[in-house]
């Protein structure tokens, strides 16, 4: 299980030049939901590891990486492909489906 | 394997029965999505006895600490299907990946969020469209936003935004409140929140992310675009009945799950507690879940226990 810890200055470094897309969770300190999603999201960096890169991003420490990417509501899971939002995941949705939607994603690419 | 009962849900009504199952020795799992449920999204909680003030969720996570302690493994998942063998006189419940069997189950699947279902609304989720207050209301410090509602969970919201926001417009589709009456007092010394009566949202608009909302007044039919950065949806909730009606489970005319006073649904083996049921009077606090929760766990205990 590899989760980077993506911020303002490593984010050209690990995601817009990244050669697999990359998800990043946004998230916060304060955020309930955000604590609920952390696990599942854990988990699915090990089973993902292939594919994609997880990484975490914490809007606090980012605020310009969040306002730039319209961030407004924690947790959201924005997946990168070449540094371009290819698709956007937002709540502390339960594995099977944020699983769905992460397929959805990746099988679009 | 054969579970004595598998409770369907992990806000406080079902991590409640779990203690209590597990305490009477019952074989015992939950599923659930999202720890706490409802109750994870409050700000504070200042009514459970025993903790004077404490974030919903950290209370949450509390009850399911209590629930391992008793030896009750919680699976994160969504019950997608059920299915009832006749002649073993077993549940079959099916999630995505696994399949469980069990003599009874407990339904405490609580209450889902109720939506506008007005334009925009789907698309700027995460983008100035909101559910949860005390999750996203840092992204709007010195902004203007709408709260759309008027019982208690949109009050408290709003006292709650009125510290970050620059401006608020609470937008009530009627005159009343139906929230508790000291939060009204507070937000109508509040400088910065505007009420905006017997008027309803019609349309969320913005680019990139909400920059407007369209209203119309119920009384004169007049539109009007409210320029602002964010919408907090705070309409209530309805209970989540999907899987009960599968079950062919008696619910009363708004969609709650009947149940007697032992928290029995119509279908033997079939228990519920919580928001989702009859039985508190729909007063949806922590305090009640907890108290139907530990109902249902000893009615299925005593269920077992007459049929072995």
């Amino acid at each position: 299980m590899a989760l980077i810890k993506v911020n303002s200055d490593n984010f050209e470094n690990e995601v817009t030049n990244s050669e697999k897309p990359v998800i990043i969770d946004f998230w916060a300190e304060w955020c309930g939901p955000c604590k609920i999603l952390g696990p599942t999201f854990e988990k699915l960096s090990g089973e993902y590891e292939s594919k994609m890169t997880f990484g975490k991003l914490n809007v606090d420490e980012n605020q310009d990486v969040s306002a730039k990417h319209s961030v407004q509501g924690i947790p959201s899971m924005i997946v990168f492909s070449k540094g371009v939002e290819v698709g956007r995941i937002v709540g502390a949705l339960p594995e099977s489906l944020l699983k769905e939607k992460i397929d959805e994603i990746l099988s679009a690419l | 394997m054969i579970y004595d009962t598998i409770i369907i849900g992990n806000g406080p009504a079902g991590l409640s029965a779990a203690i209590f199952a597990a305490r009477s020795n019952l074989k015992t799992i939950v599923i659930g999505e999202k720890l706490g449920g409802q109750a994870s999204d409050a700000h504070l909680i200042e009514n459970y006895p025993g903790f004077p003030s404490i974030s919903g969720f950290e209370l949450m996570q509390k009850f399911e600490e209590h629930a391992k302690t008793q030896g009750v493994e919680i699976i994160y998942t969504r019950a997608q299907k059920f299915e009832k063998d006749k002649k073993k006189q077993t549940f079959k419940i099916m999630t995505g990946d696994n399949e469980y069997e069990t003599r009874t189950i407990i339904l405490a699947l609580g209450t889902t969020t109720r939506k506008l279902n007005i334009p925009g609304e789907v698309e700027y989720l995460g983008k100035g469209v909101s559910y949860c207050a005390t999750c996203d209301g840092a992204f709007f410090r010195d902004k203007t936003i709408a709260i759309v509602g008027g019982g208690d969970a949109a009050l408290s919201a709003t006292l709650y935004l009125a510290g970050i926001a620059k401006k608020i417009y609470l937008i009530h589709r009627r005159q009343g409140f139906r929230g508790e009456p000291i939060k009204l007092k507070n937000i109508k010394d509040a400088k910065n929140v505007e009420l905006v009566l017997d008027t309803v949202p019609t349309g969320i608009s913005g680019e990139i992310t909400v920059t407007g909302l369209k209203t119309r007044n119920v009384t004169d039919n007049q539109e009007k675009q409210i320029k602002l950065d964010g919408v907090f949806i705070e309409v209530g909730s309805t209970p989540t009945t999907v899987l009960a009606q599968e079950l062919g489970i008696k619910l009363d005319e708004k969609g709650y799950i009947k149940v007697d006073p032992a928290q029995n649904t119509n279908t033997p083996g079939i228990f519920a507690a919580g928001d989702i049921t009859t039985n508190s009077n729909y007063f949806r606090q922590v305090i009640t879940a907890a108290s139907e929760g530990s109902v249902a766990a000893d009615s299925a205990f005593k269920f077992i226990r007459e049929k072995s």
